[in-house]
C-alpha cells in the first residue's frame, strides 16, 4: 500500500526522487559467468532485447557497455514515466500473452500478483546466481515452486532521519550516534523518546504520519494478513491481534501521547511541513533520503542515525523478471543477470542513487564510502548497509496483502490525519471493509 | 428498367447509408462492442491478473449493489455534479452573453475563455492542490486572514466536492461558453430588434429572446455535461497523490470505485464491469430525465416559433 501511495504520489505530483523507490543493476564482469560464457561466442546470432523500466533504474550507461562487450546484442531500452503505467502494460500483456520486452522490471508491490502468474515468467535460476542477494531479497523473488522467476536490483533499508536542531532545542542528544542510542530498540522505546520531545518542543511533533509509522511496524511481521502454514490463508482482520496491537499503540503514540504532525505522506501539507519543521524525525529507507533533500531544501539539521525501532526494516524496492512469452528468453536472462551483478548494481547506485540489494555490493568500498552531505555528511552508505544487514524478516505477501494493507491506511487516516473517527470507531470500519474484499 | 438504372437507383438509395457506414462501423468496434463485453466480463469472475475464471450470473450486481461503498461513490458523484454542471451552465450563459456583446478585441476574449480547457487536467490539480491544500493552502490561508475557520477541504466531504467542483468549473465553463455564444450568434439579429423595437429592455430580450432561442443548444449541453459529470474521475482522482478518493472515500466517484475494484486493489475486473454497467445504466436513465425537463423548461410560450420567422 505503502507504495502503491508511492507511485500516486509520483503520478500527480512529480516528485521525481521518490521515484526511485525501486531499481538497481549490477553485473559482474567476474560474476556473470553465464553472461560471458553466452556472449564469448561471436559467432552468435543478432538478437535485440528489449528492457522496459520506470522511473530510475540507472541502466543507461550500462546498456552502452554490455552492447560494447556484445557485439550481437541490441539493447532497445524503453521507459514508462510511472510504476503504475508500467503495471497496467505489464498484467495486461502478461494476460494477453505478447508484447512485453524481453525485460520486465517489477516493484515490489507487484510482486503478491507476479507469484500468481509466475508460470508466465521463465526461471531464472542457476549457480551463477545463486546467494547473489539479500536471503530476504531473494526469497521474495521467488516462486512458490521454487523457481527464481525476479533478480532484485535495489532495495530500501530504513534508518531514522531527524531533525538535530530540533532535538537540541527539547534537550535530546544530538549526535548519531548518541541519537541511535537513545532512541533504543524497540516501538515503546522511539514513543517514550518521542514523549520527552513534545514535553518541551512546543508543538513540534515526533512524526510525520502515523500510517508511515505502521508501514515500517508492519513490514516487520512475518505473516501480517496472512499465515503461510500449511498454505496461504487471509487471517480475518478482526481475529489479527498482532497488527491490531500495532494499530493501538501507534494511534495511542499518535492522538493521546500527541507525537503525530496528522499529516499523510506526499500530500501537499506534508511536503510543506518539512520547510516549517513539523515534525522531528521520520522512517526513511535508503530512497526517502533524496525526497527530504528535495522537500527540505534550505533546512538545516538533517541527519539519520543508525537504528531502526524494532530490528531492521525495509520499504520499497524493485526486480527484474523475463517474461516467458519472449523470442529471446536465454540472451535475456543472461542480461538480467550481468544488469543485477554487484558491480553494476554500484555503478546504478553511483549514477541514480538506487541502494544495491546484493550481498557483495553492501561490502564494496565504492558504497561503503559515500556520504550525504545534506544529512550533516552522514556515512549513509555504512549506514544504509548496515541497515540492510539488520533486516531479518521476510515479509509474506499473498494476493490480498495490499488491499488489506490499504484497508489499514484508511482506518488509521481517519483518526490520524482527517480525524473524523476514534481509533475503535475507525477499527469497526476497517473490520467491514476487510470483510467486504471477499 | 436497365442494368444501370437499376444501379444507380440502387446507388442513390444506399449512397447515404454508406456515407455514415464509417461512423457505424467504427462506432461498434470501439463503443457497441466494449459495451457489450463488459456486460459479459459482470457476469464473470474475471481477475486482471488470472484472466476469466467461470461464468457466475449476477453475483458480480450483487455483491456491487450491497457495498456501502458503491452507494457512497453515488452520492457523491451526484454532488460533484450539481455542484459543477449547475451553476457551470449558468456561469457559461451568463459569460457568452458578455462575449455577445460589442466588446474591444473580442477574439482576445473569447479565446481567453478556453484557455483552461486547455491546461492539462494534471497540472490544473496540481495548481489546485496546493490552492486547497488543509494546512498550507492558499484559500485556507486567505480564510484564517479574515477571521474565518479553516475549511477541512480533505476531510470534510461537502467541502471536497465543493474544491473539486472548483476545478472542473475552471476547466469546463470556458468550453460550454464558447458553444453558447456560437448559438447567441446564430440568433438572427432581426428578432432581437424587433424586441428592442417593441419597446423590451436588455434583461427582457434576453430571457425572453435569447434564451428560448438556445433551447436545443442548452438540452446539448445539459445531456453532454450530465454524460460528462457523471463519469467524472479526472479531477477527484487527481485530488490528493492516492487516487482513491480519500480515507473514508469523502470524494470518490462511481468511477473511482470503478478503477479501484479492477486496478488497484481487488483487481476484480467483474465486479468493475458490474459497476461500469450500473453507471451506464444510471446515466441513460439520468439523461432521459434531463431531457425532459429541459425540454418543458424552454418550451414556454413566449418561446418565438423559428417557423413562423423564417416565414
Amino acid at each position: 500500500m505503502r507504495s502503491s501511495l508511492l507511485r500516486g504520489a509520483a503520478v500527480t505530483a512529480g516528485l521525481a526522487l521518490l521515484l526511485v523507490g525501486c531499481s538497481g543493476p549490477a553485473a559482474t564482469p567476474s560474476a556473470s559467468t553465464s553472461a560471458s560464457t553466452s556472449t564469448s561466442a561471436p559467432s552468435e546470432e543478432k538478437v535485440t532485447l528489449t528492457v522496459a523500466t520506470f522511473n530510475e533504474f540507472g541502466y543507461e550507461d550500462l546498456y552502452a557497455e554490455y552492447m560494447k562487450d556484445h557485439p550481437n546484442v541490441t539493447i532497445t531500452p524503453k521507459k514508462a514515466a510511472t510504476s503504475n503505467e508500467a503495471r497496467e502494460n505489464y498484467f495486461n500483456k502478461l494476460a494477453a500473452g505478447s508484447g512485453l520486452s524481453d525485460i520486465e522490471a517489477i516493484e515490489v508491490d507487484w510482486l503478491p500478483d507476479v507469484m500468481q502468474t509466475a508460470d508466465k515468467l521463465y526461471d531464472l535460476s542457476g549457480d551463477d546466481v545463486k546467494g547473489r542477494w539479500l536471503d530476504w531479497k531473494e526469497a521474495a523473488g521467488t516462486a512458490p515452486d521454487g523457481k527464481l522467476v525476479a533478480y532484485g536490483t535495489d532495495i530500501g533499508p530504513e534508518g531514522v532521519c531527524y531533525r538535530a536542531d530540533l532535538f537540541k532545542k527539547a534537550g535530546l542528544p544530538t549526535d548519531r550516534a548518541e541519537v541511535a542510542k537513545a532512541l533504543g530498540s524497540t516501538w515503546d522505546d522511539y514513543f517514550n523518546l518521542g514523549k520527552q520531545f513534545v514535553a518541551k518542543s512546543n508543538g513540534v511533533a515526533w512524526f510525520d504520519s502515523a500510517d508511515a509509522i505502521m508501514q515500517g511496524q508492519v513490514n516487520q511481521l512475518a505473516n501480517a494478513f496472512s499465515s503461510t502454514e500449511p498454505e496461504e490463508t487471509l487471517i480475518p482482520l478482526a481475529d489479527n491481534a498482532p497488527v491490531k496491537a500495532q494499530y493501538d499503540s501507534i494511534l495511542k503514540a499518535a492522538m493521546d501521547d500527541k507525537l503525530s504532525a496528522h499529516l499523510q505522506q506526499w500530500q501537499p501539507d506534508w511536503v510543506d511541513a518539512f520547510q516549517k519543521g513539523k515534525f522531528a524525525t521520520m522512517l526513511c529507507p535508503g530512497w526517502m533520503l533524496g525526497v527530504i533533500e528535495g522537500n527540505a531544501k534550505g533546512v538545516e539539521g538533517w541527519d539519520i542515525a543508525n537504528t531502526f525501532p524494532g530490528g531492521g526494516g525495509n520499504w520499497g524496492g524493485s526486480y527484474l523478471t523475463v517474461p516467458a512469452q519472449g523470442a529471446h528468453t536465454k540472451e535475456a536472462r543472461d542480461l538480467a543477470a550481468w544488469l543485477t551483478a554487484p558491480e553494476q548494481q554500484i555503478k546504478a547506485f553511483k549514477a541514480k542513487g538506487t541502494f544495491p540489494s546484493q550481498k557483495a555490493a553492501l561490502t564494496s568500498p565504492d558504497l561503503l564510502s559515500v556520504t550525504n552531505k545534506f544529512f550533516n555528511n552522514a556515512p549513509t552508505g555504512q549506514i544504509l548497509a548496515d541497515r540492510a544487514n539488520a533486516v531479518k524478516v521476510n515479509p509474506f505477501k499473498g494476493p490480498q496483502y495490499f488491499a488489506v494493507r490499504q484497508v489499514i491506511a484508511d482506518a488509521i487516516n481517519r483518526v490520524d490525519v482527517t480525524k473524523k473517527q476514534s481509533a475503535a470507531d475507525s477499527w469497526a470500519q476497517a473490520i467491514k471493509e476487510f470483510n467486504a474484499l471477499g | 428498367m436497365t442494368w444501370r438504372q437499376r444501379l444507380s437507383r440502387w446507388d442513390v438509395k444506399s449512397a447515404p447509408y454508406l456515407y455514415i457506414a464509417p461512423f457505424f462501423l467504427l462506432f461498434a468496434l470501439v463503443g457497441l462492442f466494449p459495451l457489450l463485453y463488459t456486460g459479459w466480463v459482470a457476469l464473470n469472475k474475471w481477475s486482471l491478473v488470472k484472466g476469466n475464471q467461470g461464468f457466475i450470473g449476477l453475483a458480480n450486481f450483487q455483491y456491487v449493489l450491497a457495498q456501502p461503498r458503491f452507494w457512497d461513490g453515488v452520492t457523491n458523484t451526484f454532488s460533484i455534479f450539481l455542484l459543477s454542471s449547475v451553476p457551470q451552465i449558468f456561469m457559461a450563459i451568463g459569460i457568452a452573453a458578455v462575449l455577445n456583446a460589442n466588446l474591444r478585441a473580442k477574439t482576445f476574449w473569447r479565446m481567453g475563455v478556453l484557455v483552461p480547457y486547455v491546461v492539462a487536467p494534471v497540472a490544473v490539480s496540481l495548481v489546485f492542490g496546493k490552492l486547497f491544500a488543509d494546512e498550507s493552502g492558499v484559500v485556507n490561508a486567505i480564510l484564517t486572514n479574515i477571521g474565518l475557520d479553516p475549511i477541512g477541504w480533505h476531510s470534510d466531504r461537502f467541502w471536497s466536492h465543493v474544491a473539486i467542483a472548483t476545478m472542473v468549473n475552471f476547466r469546463w465553463t470556458g468550453y460550454n461558453t464558447l458553444i453558447f455564444l456560437a448559438a447567441m450568434q446564430a440568433i438572427p439579429n432581426d428578432v432581437i430588434e424587433a424586441a428592442i423595437v417593441d419597446g423590451a429592455n436588455r434583461w427582457q430580450t434576453f430571457f425572453s429572446v435569447t434564451v428560448p432561442m438556445l433551447r436545443p443548444t442548452i438540452i446539448f449541453v445539459v445531456i453532454t455535461s450530465t454524460i460528462g459529470g457523471l463519469q467524472i474521475f479526472d479531477e477527484p482522482r487527481l485530488f490528493d497523490n492516492f487516487s482513491l478518493g480519500g480515507p473514508d472515500r469523502e470524494w470518490m466517484t462511481v468511477t473511482m470505485y470503478l478503477y479501484e475494484l479492477g486496478w488497484n486493489v481487488q483487481k476484480n475486473l467483474g465486479r468493475s464491469a458490474a459497476v461500469a454497467w450500473l453507471l451506464f445504466l444510471i446515466i441513460v436513465i439520468f439523461a432521459l430525465i434531463n431531457y425532459a425537463i429541459t425540454r418543458r423548461i424552454a418550451s414556454s410560450d413566449s418561446r418565438p416559433n423559428r417557423k413562423a420567422l423564417v416565414k
